[in-house]
Parts: C-alpha cells; sequence; structure tokens
C-alpha cells in the first residue's frame, strides 16, 4: 500500500531530525500521538501538534508518560496508527506499556531521543545510554525491535520504517535517537507519496464467529480486529490462549511467549539492516551506531589515509542485533580486533561480545554522555589496536 | 392440558461469556451483583452491544472486563483511564466504559482519574469500592476508613479516605453518583442515565469484599454487609459531595450527587480547531481511522 | 421453580410447562453456579426462596422457591445474584416468545 498522500510534505526540506521525525510519523499514516512533554523529544510532539490537525488526526498531551505510552494503545485498538515520544526519564515510565504492547501485540511506535542518564541526568546533551533498556527494560522475556537512525533524513525513513515493522510484526517498534540527531539540521528529501511503501494493519477477514484473536498465521503473527466491529474480543496483559482468555496454564504461557519471541527472532537475519564501509579487507573494524557512527566513520577515513585497514559496521536495525553478519566478520582471517563506540559506559559492547565469543579481542570506546566522541580519539584507538598486533606478530 | 411458556433468558447471559464462567470472585463478592446491573442497564439503554467497550485495570473489580462478551480490554494496573481515553478520542462513535476497583483507579491510577474528569473526556467510570485492595490479599488502599484493619495496617488504618464524589466532582466529572450493591435497582437506573449522557461520569459502588475486608473487620459475611449498606444507608440526592465522605461502619450517604452539562473535550477541541483552523479544519481522527 | 441439573444454554432452559396456581412470576436457576451468598434470599421482597437441602458440585445449598405462588417474577434474585445463577421472569409477559427473542438467545 502506498502512503496517504495527505500526509507527505514531498520535497526537499531542511529540518532537524525531531521535526523529520513528526514528519515520518504523518508520511506512515500516524494520525494519533499522545505525549508528555521531555527535552530533547519534544519538538516531534510539537510539530505533530501543529500538523495533525490539518490531516484528520490529533494530538493529546497527557498527565505522564505511563497515560501516554498507554493511551495511544487505545487509540491503535480503535483502528489508528498511533505513537507516542520521549527521552530517558519517560522511556523509563513507559517501560510498563512497551511489555503490554508486546503481550497484547499492539502494533505502536516508541521514539526515545536519549540524553545523558542516570535520572534527570543531562537533559540537553547527548548520550546512548537506553540501549540494554530498550531491549530488556520491561518485565519478562519479549524481543523488541529498535532502530538508531543517525541522521535527520534517517529520522525520517527510519519512522516510517519502524511504524511498518510494528505492524507487520505487531509489536512496540523503538526508534533510538538521541540529542544529536534531533537537534541536528539537515537536508532531508521526503520522497511522493506513491513511492512510500506502507504496511496496513493486518486485520482479520474472518467474520466474528471463526476469529480467535491470538491464533498466529504462517509467519506466527495472529491478524488483528478493532474495537466496535462486532468481534467481541478479549485483550488482557495476562498470560493468554489463542481465544485471548487468561490462563496460568504453564504450557500455554510457554507457548504464547515463545511465540512472541519467535516471530521476530526467527526474522532476526532478514531484519538485519546494516551500513558497511571499507570492510572488505578490515584489519580493525569499528562498530557504531547513531550519532556516533558518523564521528566513527571519520576516524576510520583518517585510518585509512595513515594505512591503515579500518573499517566501519553500523547497525541501523540494532535489535535485534545483526548477529548472523557480525560472527561473519568476526570469524574472518586478519581481524586484529573489533572497537565499540558509543556513548555510554558500554552497552552494546556487551552484545558484540556475546556475538564474537572471545575470538578477536573486543574493545569499548566509551563515555558516560553530555557529547559525541572526537574522531581523533577514535582514531588512535583504532592505531593502537592495529599496532598491538604488529607488536604481537 | 399443558401449554408452553416462554421464560426469557437471564439478562446477564447476553452481556458474559459463558465460556468463562464461573468466575473467579468468591462467594458473596459484590462485584457479580453490579454486573448484573450493567447488563440491565446496557439493555434498557438499548445500546448496539458492538459498539459498547468495556476497559479494566487489574484487581478483582478489573476482572469484569474479561466477562464481558464486548470488546474487553484489560490493560495495567491504573491505567484503564489513559487507554480508554485513546479508544475513545480514536473512535468517538463507541461507548466506552471503564469498570475497576477504587485502588485501580483512585490509588495507582489516581492522577489519571483527575485529569480525565478535568478535560471532560466522554467515559463512564464505574468504580467498584471494597474499602481494600481484594486481588492483593487485603492490603489498606486510599478509599479504606479510618481505623480499618488490612493486612498492612494491622493496627488499624490511620489515613484518611478519599471521599470519591467529591474528587470526581472536584476534578470537574459532570455525573457523580453512589449507590452500594445492595441497591440494585438504583445503579441500574444511574448506569442508564451515564449512558445516555456526554462527558466524564462516575458511579461509585459500594461492594461487599468478605474475603478480606470483612473477614478481617469481623464484619460478617457478605450478606451482613449488604445489610449493613441497607441500614446505613440514607439517599440524599443533590447532596454536596464535601458531606458525603464515609467513615468506618458509620452512615452512607447514596444517590445522585452530580448531574450538569459541561462540553466534552472532544467538543471543545472541534469546535478550538474549527474556530482557529477555519475552513483548514476537516473533522477530527473518527475519518481517517474508519477508512 | 426450573432448575437444571447441568448448564443448559438457550432454548432448553427458554421453555416449561405453566402451573395450576397461576403465580405471576418464577425463577430461573442454574444451581450448578450458586456460591450460597444467600443475597437472593435475603432481599427477595415475598420471601419465597430459601437454602434447599441439596448440595450443588461447589458444595453450595442453591435456593429453591419455597411458596411458588408467591412469587411476583421482580427479577430482584437476577439483580443480587453475584455468581448469575438465579433470576427472576414474570409469567403474565411471558406466554408467548417475544419477536426478537431469538436474537436475544443468540447473544446469550
Ligand atoms: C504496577 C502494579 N503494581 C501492583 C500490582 C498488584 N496489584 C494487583 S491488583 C492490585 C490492587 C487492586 O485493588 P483494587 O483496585 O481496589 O481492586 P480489587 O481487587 O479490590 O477489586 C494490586 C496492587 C500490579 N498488578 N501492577
Ligand atoms: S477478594 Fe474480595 S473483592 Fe476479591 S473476589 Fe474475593 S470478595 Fe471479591
Ligand atoms: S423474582 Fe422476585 S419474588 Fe420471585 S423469587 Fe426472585 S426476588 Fe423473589
Ligand atoms: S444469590 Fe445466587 S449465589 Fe447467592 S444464594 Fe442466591 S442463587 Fe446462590
Amino acid at each position: 500500500m502506498k502512503a496517504d498522500p495527505r500526509g507527505v510534505l514531498a520535497g526537499v526540506h531542511f529540518l532537524d531530525g525531531d521535526q523529520a521525525c513528526a514528519e515520518g510519523a504523518l508520511a506512515a499514516g500516524c494520525r494519533f500521538a499522545a505525549g508528555y512533554p521531555i527535552t530533547p523529544s519534544t519538538e516531534i510532539v510539537e510539530r505533530f501538534a501543529q500538523r495533525v490537525p490539518l490531516l484528520g488526526g490529533m494530538f493529546l498531551q497527557m498527565e505522564d508518560e505511563l497515560a501516554a505510552s498507554i493511551a495511544i494503545q487505545g487509540a491503535v485498538w480503535a483502528g489508528a496508527k498511533a505513537f507516542t515520544v520521549t527521552s530517558g526519564p519517560g522511556f523509563s515510565l513507559m517501560m510498563e506499556h512497551i511489555g503490554y504492547a508486546a503481550m497484547t501485540e499492539t502494533p505502536c511506535v516508541i521514539v526515545d531521543v536519549q540524553r545523558g542518564g542516570p535520572s534527570t541526568g543531562l537533559p540537553t546533551l547527548p548520550a546512548q545510554g537506553d540501549m540494554q533498556q530498550a531491549r530488556w527494560g520491561s518485565h519478562g522475556d519479549y524481543e523488541i525491535i529498535a532502530l538508531a537512525p543517525n541522521s535527520p533524513q534517517e529520522c525520517f525513513d527510519l519512522t516510517i520504517e519502524a511504524f511498518n515493522l510494528a505492524e507487520q510484526y505487531r509489536t512496540p517498534v523503538l526508534v533510538m535517537m538521541d540529542e544529536i540527531v534531533g537537534h541536528m539540521t539537515e537536508r532531508v528529501v521526503i520522497p511522493p507519496a506513491d513511492q512510500i511503501e506502507i504496511v496496513p494493519r493486518r486485520y482479520t477477514t474472518k467474520p466474528p464467529a471463526d476469529y480467535r484473536p491470538f491464533a498466529p498465521e504462517a509467519d506466527l503473527v495472529p491478524a488483528m480486529a478493532r474495537a466496535g466491529q462486532g468481534y467481541r474480543f478479549h485483550i488482557t496483559g495476562l498470560t493468554h490462549d489463542e481465544r485471548g482468555y487468561p490462563t496460568t496454564n504453564v504450557a500455554a504461557h510457554d507457548r504464547l511467549v515463545r511465540r512472541l519471541v519467535a516471530k521476530i527472532r526467527n526474522d532476526a537475519t532478514r531484519l538485519t539492516r546494516v551500513e558497511e564501509h571499507f570492510l572488505e579487507d578490515a584489519e580493525v573494524i569499528v562498530l557504531a551506531y547513531g550519532i556516533t557512527s558518523r564521528v566513527a566513520l571519520r576516524a576510520v577515513q583518517m585510518a585509512r589515509a595513515r594505512g591503515i585497514a579500518a573499517g566501519l559496521l553500523r547497525p541501523i536495525l540494532i535489535w535485534p542485533f545483526p548477529e548472523a553478519r557480525l560472527r561473519q566478520l568476526a570469524s574472518r582471517a586478519g581481524l586484529s580486533g573489533i572497537l565499540v563506540a558509543e556513548i555510554n559506559l558500554g552497552q552494546i559492547v556487551r552484545e558484540v561480545e556475546r556475538c564474537v565469543g572471545g575470538r578477536v579481542p573486543v574493545r569499548l570506546a566509551g563515555h558516560a554522555g553530555g557529547s559525541v566522541h572526537h574522531p581523533q580519539e577514535l582514531f588512535e584507538t583504532i592505531v593502537e589496536m592495529a599496532q598491538a598486533v604488529e607488536i604481537e606478530r | 392440558m399443558s401449554t408452553e411458556v416462554y421464560l426469557p433468558p437471564n439478562p446477564v447471559e447476553a452481556l458474559l461469556r459463558t465460556d468463562r464462567m464461573p468466575h473467579i470472585w468468591c462467594p458473596g463478592c459484590g462485584i457479580g451483583t453490579t454486573m448484573n446491573c450493567f447488563a440491565r442497564a446496557l439493555q434498557q439503554a438499548r445500546l448496539d452491544l458492538d459498539k459498547v467497550v468495556i476497559v479494566s485495570g487489574i484487581g478483582c473489580s478489573g476482572r469484569v472486563a474479561g466477562y464481558a462478551n464486548l470488546d474487553s480490554f484489560h490493560t495495567t494496573h491504573g491505567r484503564a483511564i489513559p487507554f480508554a481515553t485513546g479508544l475513545k478520542l480514536a473512535n468517538p462513535e463507541l461507548t466506552v466504559v471503564v469498570y475497576s476497583g477504587d485502588g485501580d483507579l483512585i490509588a495507582i491510577g489516581g492522577n489519571h482519574f483527575i485529569h480525565a474528569a478535568r478535560r471532560n473526556v466522554d467515559l463512564k467510570v464505574i468504580c467498584v469500592n471494597n474499602f481494600i485492595y481484594g486481588m492483593t490479599g487485603g492490603q489498606v488502599g486510599p478509599t479504606t476508613p479510618a481505623t480499618a484493619l488490612t493486612s498492612t495496617t494491622p493496627y488499624g488504618c490511620p489515613e484518611q479516605p478519599f471521599n470519591l464524589p467529591y474528587l470526581a466532582e472536584s476534578a470537574g466529572a459532570v455525573y457523580v453518583a453512589r449507590w452500594t450493591a445492595y441497591h440494585v435497582r438504583q445503579i441500574t437506573h444511574s448506569m442508564v442515565e451515564m449512558f445516555r449522557k456526554r462527558g466524564f461520569c462516575f458511579l461509585e459502588i459500594l461492594s461487599p469484599c468478605p474475603t478480606l475486608y470483612q473477614r478481617r473487620n469481623r464484619l460478617g459475611d457478605g450478606l451482613e454487609a449488604m445489610k449493613y449498606y441497607k441500614e446505613a444507608s440514607v439517599t440524599r440526592h443533590g447532596a454536596p459531595t464535601k458531606e458525603v465522605a464515609i467513615s468506618f461502619q458509620g452512615p452512607i450517604l447514596v444517590g445522585k450527587f452530580v448531574d450538569i452539562e459541561r462540553p466534552t473535550y472532544l467538543e471543545l477541541l472541534n469546535q478550538q480547531l474549527a474556530r482557529t483552523l477555519e475552513a483548514q479544519y476537516t473533522g477530527c481522527i473518527e475519518d481517517h481511522v474508519r477508512s | 421453580m426450573h432448575s437444571e441439573a447441568k448448564p443448559a444454554e438457550g432454548a432448553a432452559e427458554a421453555t416449561t410447562s405453566t402451573r395450576s396456581r397461576r403465580p405471576r412470576g418464577t425463577i430461573v436457576l442454574k444451581p450448578e453456579r450458586c456460591k450460597g451468598c444467600g443475597f437472593c434470599i435475603a432481599f427477595c421482597p415475598p420471601k419465597v426462596l430459601a437454602f434447599s437441602a441439596e448440595f450443588n458440585a461447589l458444595g453450595y445449598h442453591p435456593p429453591e422457591l419455597i411458596r411458588p405462588e408467591g412469587c411476583t417474577g421482580c427479577d430482584l434474585c437476577g439483580l443480587y445474584c453475584p455468581d448469575f445463577a438465579i433470576y427472576g421472569v414474570m409469567l403474565k409477559d411471558s406466554t408467548t416468545p417475544p419477536a426478537d427473542a431469538a436474537r436475544a438467545e443468540e447473544t446469550t
């Protein structure tokens, strides 16, 4: 299905990442947002609130993020596409409803424009400290999809992608921005509506009598119904059977949770979206995402200019982690190490270590937030890693 | 000679997911009684049940959604109201009923409650008030009368409870009534009135929790509680809500306290947008959702 | 009084034969659902209900009509019963199924 042209501001624009994200949501067909103001994410809903009434939708400022993150789910079950946006402190409050959306298979999008934490931290400065919270923040087992844009253009593109993945997998999808990406202004090309592919909601075609709300289709995703259409369905965050009825049966619980995980995990390789630079012969691979990937690319180019075979691996879709691709790269001869650059004290690096399994040294270039890395600093680490190998040889 | 007589089915059956009976509620628990009233009210109001949605939070009372044969949502603890807000605003043709417990709606969900009332979101909020946290085993709640025993106030509750009608009215509810599970006809009547009214409507129903509240306070079983409601209740329609606070085993003022007109959130939003945007404004989300 | 030994839906509970005394109302019971709270008995205005001697599968004594001729079919028992085990019907209205009876049963 193509995008509704009313929501698509086709043309070339200069937008910051927050504004581009709002345009992405509108282009994706989102007509309902609920939120609670928090720096540095608020500009997204400010723009949305300005634009959406002209498109027959609404923005609702709720009393807190708990409310915002569940109000959007009410709107989804009424038939709307909906999202909410926040930053660290609000993201923490939304964990409850990320779990609810995962359990009830409610397609929705949550944008986290990361700032320095913990707690109120550095409200106006960047960080990437919510990456493991994005993966594991709500209690219990579930799998999540998260995207990590590194430019205003990607804030637009990946927000659309997030809505599409949410519909396809009936799951909450996270867009993990950061303060710099949110506030930097760049050229953003918004294509015409007929070039934007939209995944429509997977509504059941069955009559109410034959409909089982949580009976999965071949790809493990069940078809949805919406309120008010006579299906008389029941939705609960309790463990439920295919009818949607609560159950405390351990086998039923296992079946449900495994399916919730498998519908995404089984597709991890298909979902993988990475950007690669100079990896063919790389001795040192820098893995970086979001804003850090731009600094990292600069450092890799500096290394290349000095004759060091450095390369960049940038996960665009960060959860599920591009495990298969990283394993492939890590098992290659001639690789001397992987440098993970991220604005935290070691989050995605743990995932890298897990995937690599000790085959090559993994090093972290991390700091606690407030600024981006300096390319020089990353460059020096790359040189060190390359030299260490020279010495060993 | 014998002629066939037709006996119409129990009105509540149309509302029940009969394949989920028997329910989990204890003998003498009043929650089921309120559901009978709900079923009859839906029938009397002649609502199209396909367009009625019920939203609950978590708790014994929160299980109502799971037993109601409607589009039903058992949400998270305290969040039934914001969920219902999103649902109602995204599809205004739905009648959205929030049915939950006092702890759920007023403790963990208290902030949502006052804000939805302030905005006058068109929700019918039914609060089953059993003075205690039932589902978790009888802890103190925001409505527990001072001095009452609960598992977490084993020496008596030192706190002053919320006077729910006063809270609802102060926050902006357009319809506020209180009954007890004894007042089945009155509950039904109030529910019908709520279905016919637009805006944030609040109905408090005092209801026995024999297993926890009554037992710990040595107040007998469910029937004893119902008899207390019968004897202690005084109907005073239009009573100032400030005066309807409840004390431990004290008198209970019941009745319809508030019934006023005030534009709903959606009406105000539409007005505001139409006034400001003029011809550019083509209406709210409704059409989009239905397309 | 009409009681069923097993859960029954729709038509099975919907028809029965009149009795000679022509009471004004009667009750329909699903005894297996009763949890013996006594609400129906205590609040029946003409006091025509009492606990029966029988036990149901849950171990409770469901109520029975002890004075069938006194039942008015007011359905207060139906409104009170927290377990949806009993309800009252006025017989005067019920000698012929209403036009939408079939539909009403469908939705049960
Ligand atoms: C976030 C969260 N905190 C706590 C609980 C545990 N919990 C379940 S029900 C409940 C209280 C319910 O009390 P009330 O709303 O009065 O309903 P009742 O059971 O009395 O009908 C609590 C605290 C929970 N489910 N979720
Ligand atoms: S614990 Fe109390 S409120 Fe919960 S079902 Fe039992 S009697 Fe009812
Ligand atoms: S229908 Fe009325 S009179 Fe008959 S048993 Fe029930 S409460 Fe009593
Ligand atoms: S009210 Fe219902 S559960 Fe209670 S005694 Fe009567 S039939 Fe049984």
